[in-house]
């Protein structure tokens, strides 16, 4: 009787951990802290920028001496190679942006 | 980005909570990188120790160089990691998991995790490398990911030749690649879907294989599980993640990420003057030579006397026949005498007892290849930052 027993006990928690092992991975990756930094135009920035990626992918770019032409060179890419969807306006202020904050 | 309560876990102090954009906050969880702006958040993911963060979203984590001096397998919870798209497959059921084989083959095939694993299982030990490993140390700096030299690894893969699920597909006559894509993709739909391509000859070779295993565990999340693919000696942009599609085509793949990105000058060094822009290119494909003293970081301050100077070596395949080691900035060289050899796909340790005198003194590896390719004594240059593979060196102060 009692063998029995837990061998019901076994089976359910064989089944319980069976399933913990089927279950979607739901994997969880630690909040995103970093945010881009105070500017001109900040939230034309956030709204374009950062819908497909962090601010640290700029924050962590090498120092150019000619920010202006490095970052214009980037957002064009951004545009031409990525397909981001930014309207022409905001091209320019976006440049700013970069080249004076970061 | 640090995880919160690991940096009040670390500083033990409440109070940080309110200072947590402050530098000195961050100082407690951050490495500075030897280039400029290479100040980086050591972060915690799951399955992984604390890590290099790059960027956040998607995922780049660079190994703490120090790691390599632990032995020639890179563990599983330090080893680097790389995303190009920010939509990934975070809640992807392994039981629900399909790889599908389409294209130019007689018969399509759609194969269960558990379908794969029912197949003859094979093991390499190989390393894998970003192609923008190193990219930081490029003078002109070049845009891209920042890396020092810890884009790299070196795993024992467990998996499948994809030789013979191609073969159980049957691939047609005129078959010329076979390209992969994983379930990561972009947020963007007019971004372009990562997608790389090998040449069928490469493809069927017996050594590219669909790996399940790790270093006798499955593949962690952010390193592709649950299937990613090997391309021994090739750098890591071939080494699809959570790899569920492969195709065969009669045509070269002319997708964004072979026909316009990771492309390296078309030159006998697959180098350019340093700023100049390259006329022609080719795909980047296997790694340069290199390698590294891991015992003795940069700056470091010794005892004058006997030491052993430890580190590794690698290659695109060929295996070290030799790494050399300098203690006078590259006036004289030692052979080192090289660890056990896991594999020509392998890291290949090396170690070296050497007596130093007082003073400044520049430490150099040199490795050569059984193809006798070596390193460059000057670091040569490309606008993507890839192929690094100068002669290292490691200053130290002896008293």
């Amino acid at each position: 009787m009692q063998r029995t027993f837990l061998l019901a006990i076994s089976l359910a928690l064989a089944a319980v951990i069976g399933s913990a092992l089927a279950a979607p991975v739901n994997y969880k990756t630690p909040d995103e802290v970093a945010a881009f930094k105070p500017g001109p135009n900040l939230e034309v920035v956030q709204g374009n920028c950062g819908a497909c990626h962090s601010s640290d992918y700029i924050a962590t770019q090498p120092p150019m001496k000619d920010k202006k032409a490095f970052w214009q060179a980037e957002v064009t890419k951004m545009i031409k190679v990525y397909g981001a969807p930014i309207d022409d306006a905001d091209v320019g202020k976006i440049v700013d942006y970069l080249a004076a904050t970061y | 980005m640090f995880d919160r309560r690991d940096l009040l876990k670390g500083a033990g102090l409440s109070a940080l909570a309110a200072t947590l954009s402050s530098t000195k906050a961050l100082a407690l969880d951050t490495v500075t990188l030897p280039f400029a702006n290479g100040e980086r958040p050591l972060v915690k993911y799951p399955q992984k120790r604390p890590m290099i963060s790059l960027t956040s979203r998607p995922p780049q984590l660079e190994t703490p160089f120090a790691i390599f001096n632990d032995g020639p397998i890179t563990p599983n919870n330090a080893f680097f990691v790389r995303y190009h798209l920010s939509d990934m497959p975070y809640n992807l059921d392994p039981d629900k998991f399909t790889l599908e084989v389409k294209g130019k083959v007689d018969k399509p095939l759609k194969l269960s995790l558990k379908d794969i694993k029912k197949m003859k299982a094979t093991e390499i030990v190989a390393v894998n490398q970003c192609s923008g490993n190193s990219r930081g140390f490029f003078e002109p700096r070049v845009a891209g990911g920042q890396l020092a030299n810890g884009a790299m690894g070196n795993a024992r893969w467990r998996g499948v030749p994809l030789k013979a699920v191609l073969e159980m597909a049957g691939v047609q006559a005129g078959a010329k690649q076979v390209t992969f894509n994983g379930m990561d993709g972009p947020v963007n739909d007019k971004t372009p879907d990562f997608i790389k391509a090998l040449d069928i000859d490469h493809a069927t070779d017996g050594e590219v294989m669909l790996a399940y295993g790790m270093n006798g565990e499955d593949l962690p999340f952010l390193n592709g599980f649950p299937l990613r693919l090997i391309v021994p000696g090739y750098y890591g942009t071939y080494w699809v993640k959570h790899l569920n599609e492969i195709t065969v085509i009669d045509n070269i793949y002319d997708g964004f990420w072979m026909k316009s990105a990771y492309r390296i000058p078309d030159t006998p060094n697959n180098a350019v003057e340093p700023g100049t822009a390259p006329k022609a290119t080719i795909p980047i494909n296997r790694f340069t030579i290199r390698s590294f003293i891991t015992s003795v970081p940069d700056g470091a301050k010794l005892k004058a006397g006997a030491t052993t100077l430890r580190g590794i070596a690698f290659d695109g395949g060929k295996g070290i026949k030799e790494v050399q080691v300098s203690t006078d900035g590259g006036k004289s060289w030692t052979s080192a005498k090289l660890g056990k050899d896991l594999g020509k796909y392998s890291f290949r340790e090396w170690k070296l007892p050497v007596k130093l005198a007082a003073g400044s003194h520049e430490l150099k590896v040199r490795a050569t290849g059984n193809g006798g390719e070596t390193q460059p004594d000057t670091p040569r240059w490309n606008p993507a930052g890839y192929l690094r593979n100068v002669v290292e060196a490691v200053r130290v102060t002896v008293a």
